[in-house]
């Protein structure tokens, strides 16, 4: 392990297993090792010892946000549907976030998934994240047995070879362009402040698309999903993604087919990152968790991009702001109702 | 049995063969091996494989994704609309070579609950298994704590093993007896063959013998002991309730059927579906009794590793690891094998 990484690690041990020794929360939500290498485990720790568990590296890809709404939900006294909530504040949960994983709560906060009052914030300014297709890619899709983080590179142990991989060439590409590695909102500090980051070409894997013919870009698009297996991982583990049933999953009436065939795959796949405009912090769980390598990212963050562009707005920044797409003003433009 | 000794460009001659009368499919690298996965081969492109298994199942040729059942006209002026008929297929055989053994081992055990499906059947009977044994264990691969081994033959036509710079293929069934007369190459690589192919497999390393079965053990468990396991609860905690690990998995064959109208033409389909959703086991009613994120995990290997052998012998999950290497969560089920054992 990484300096960085075990002062991070021990720091959130301690930090966690104060908060649940004191009571101030009940349960602790970051990250464990996981069983093969390049991967960790969403860890719910609910007792100090279990607090020992926790691990901070490389490989943390899963957004915590998505699961704080059950996670709050499970450390609350059971009542039934129709019993009024309990007295007084309800228990706290502590959380991991980095600079994206904040920017979602605050969107949840906003949107009335979380309130702040039941979150202690771990906040760390993350260093970026591997993406374990791309060392994958980097060996030839060789069986990978162990992998060892330094400070700047990887060591890949396959077939009885190591092999060395600057980090950074194995950078997922959402870190790669992130300009807030910081957390906006955060109670404790964890190691430290990774500082704000000026990324000249931030979002140059839209431009490319977007340089494109619009046959050309419909081909990109079909060619990138056609992999999908529509297994939703990428929906659930989205933070944004939590209506109680989807689009996809409705049946009266249905909106969407349900295999794999292009038309249904494409409907999927465009409103899915248009449910996402103005709220996508571009975390790239999506993109991670995808089994098929699918590049899915790219739509939300073309969003993004003419989010900020039109309504000079980026999510869950500040916690006043008001919603873009959810807010509307006299003097909005209006180009796309009244065509001039 | 016959086994009959090849050179590489034999293997090439094979192939090329088999192609020119029968769909081809095996395992391709694209993206310098990062994705690695079944792809039809035509002339010129040929298998490349890597050791363990590629990224989606073998079921997608059996079960297709989706398979369309019956077709219909939707149009009201049509006499014989909306009356089912059977698609025409055409009864050719489909060939599938560089299949590993825990993969063609799941062919098998997807035919236990499918041995009246007519669908699958069909499919089976059209479909050749051409595998390659394993020599690599990869660092997910359990095939032997499941009941297999990295160099069984089960469920395969021919089973081809690399023997210093030659293969050895084993001619297993009448199937593959066909499909080696197609290939028009290879030469017959003598009577002791088979111990010499059994001696270079104990001289490898290679499990030969798979010691830890644990069918037996979990069909003697009481169900209700596994049901209320402690453990289920944080096994659960991290799931997405995603179906990356029952769509990828060759022996999760559960499905759904819907009628998908298009102007005028209808079809009845029947697609995957996976225990993880909570949509599987929703009633018209609104209860759903798999509401919670526990009963689906629990679901998911009590199925494979209780319900399954309980009803028909073997448990159901081969030890691919594809589940393992593709959950983003990390759940592994070789864990929860160790827990179900300690039960
Ligand atoms: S759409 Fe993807 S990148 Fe955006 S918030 Fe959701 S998981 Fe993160
Ligand atoms: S995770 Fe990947 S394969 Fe699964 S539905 Fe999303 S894009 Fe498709
Ligand atoms: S699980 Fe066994 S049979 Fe399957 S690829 Fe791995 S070693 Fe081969
Ligand atoms: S076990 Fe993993 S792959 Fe399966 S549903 Fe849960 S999160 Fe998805
Ligand atoms: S349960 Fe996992 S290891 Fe077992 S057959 Fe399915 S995908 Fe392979």
């Amino acid at each position: 392990m990484s300096d960085t990484n075990s002062t991070i690690t021990l720091e959130i041990r301690a930090r966690a297993g104060e908060l649940l020794a004191s009571g101030e929360v009940k349960a602790f939500l970051g990250f464990a090792e996981g069983s093969i290498p390049m991967a960790t485990r969403p860890f719910i720790a609910r007792t100090p010892e279990q607090a020992e568990k926790l691990v901070w590296n490389s490989f943390c890809v899963i957004n915590p946000a998505g699961f704080l709404p059950e996670v709050l939900k499970s450390v609350e006294p059971s009542r039934g549907p129709k019993d009024p909530p309990p007295e007084g504040p309800l228990p706290r949960v502590g959380v991991v976030a980095t600079g994206c994983w904040s920017r979602n709560m605050v969107v949840q906060m906003k949107e009335n998934q979380v309130s702040r009052d039941r979150l202690v914030i771990l906040g760390i300014g993350s260093r970026g994240m591997v993406s374990n297709k791309k060392v994958q890619a980097m060996v030839g899709g060789r069986d990978i047995t162990a992998i060892e983080e330094g400070e700047h590179s990887l060591t890949v142990h396959c077939d009885g070879e190591k092999t060395e991989i600057h980090r950074w060439d194995v950078i997922r590409d959402n870190c790669r362009t992130c300009t807030h590695p910081d957390p906006v909102i955060f109670d404790y500090q964890i190691g430290d402040s990774a500082g704000e980051r000026h990324i000249e070409d931030r979002y140059v894997q839209v431009d490319k698309i977007e340089a494109m013919s619009a046959a050309q870009r419909w081909q990109w698009f079909q060619n990138e999903i056609s992999k999908c297996i529509r297994c939703y991982a990428c929906r659930n583990a989205c933070p944004l993604c939590y209506c109680p049933t989807c689009f996809v999953d409705d049946s009266r009436p249905q909106w969407v087919g349900k295999s794999t065939d292009p038309v249904d795959t494409s409907i999927f796949h465009i409103l899915r990152a248009y449910h996402c405009a103005g709220r996508c912090t571009d975390c790239g769980a999506c993109e991670s968790v995808c089994p098929m390598g699918i590049r899915l990212r790219i739509l939300t963050k073309k969003l993004e991009k003419d989010v900020l562009e039109m309504y000079g707005s980026e999510a869950g920044l500040d916690l006043e702001a008001p919603l873009p797409l959810a807010t509307y003003t006299m003097n909005d433009p209006q180009q796309f109702i009244i065509k001039g | 049995m016959k086994i009959l000794k090849l050179e590489k460009s034999d293997l090439d001659k094979w192939l090329a063969e088999w192609m020119k009368s029968s769909p081809v499919y095996a395992p391709v690298q694209s993206g310098f091996g990062s994705f690695y996965d079944w792809a039809r081969l035509e002339q010129g492109r040929m298998p490349e494989l890597l050791p363990g298994v590629p990224k989606s199942s073998i079921k997608t040729f059996l079960f297709p994704q989706p398979e369309t059942l019956e077709e219909f006209s939707a149009d009201p002026a049509d006499p014989s609309a909306f009356i089912l008929k059977a698609p025409k297929t055409a009864e050719q055989l489909t060939i599938i070579a560089g299949v590993r053994p825990c993969d063609a081992r799941s062919v098998s055990l997807n035919a236990l609950p499918y041995a009246k499906d007519p669908y699958y059947s069909n499919r089976l009977r059209n479909t050749a298994l051409v595998g390659f044994t394993c020599e690599t264990q990869c660092s997910t691969c359990f095939c032997t704590r499941t009941g297999g081994l990295p160099t069984g033959t089960e469920g395969l036509d021919i089973a081809i093993t690399r023997m210093d710079n030659t293969f050895l293929a084993e001619i297993l069934t009448q199937k593959g007896e066909l499909l080696a007369e197609a290939g028009r190459t290879g030469t017959d690589a003598g009577g002791d063959a088979l111990s010499r192919l059994e001696q270079s497999r104990k001289n490898s390393g290679s499990p030969v013998s798979s010691a830890d079965d644990p069918a037996p053990i979990l069909r003697e468990k009481d169900l209700m002991a596994l049901y209320q396991a402690p453990f289920w609860q944080e096994i659960a905690e991290p799931c997405l309730n995603c179906g990356a690990c029952t769509f990828l998995c060759p022996t999760c064959y559960c499905f759904d059927i819907q009628d998908e109208v298009i102007r005028d033409r209808g079809r009845r389909i029947r697609y995957w579906d996976s225990c993880m959703f909570p949509l599987f086991t929703l009633h018209a009613s609104g209860h759903n009794p798999r509401g919670l994120k526990l009963q689906r995990v629990r679901n998911r290997f009590m199925h494979k590793l209780k319900y399954f052998p309980e009803r028909f012998g073997p448990i159901s999950c081969v030890g691919c690891g594809r589940c393992i290497r593709e959950c983003p969560v990390n759940i592994d089920i070789r864990e929860v094998y160790t827990d179900l054992l300690a039960i």
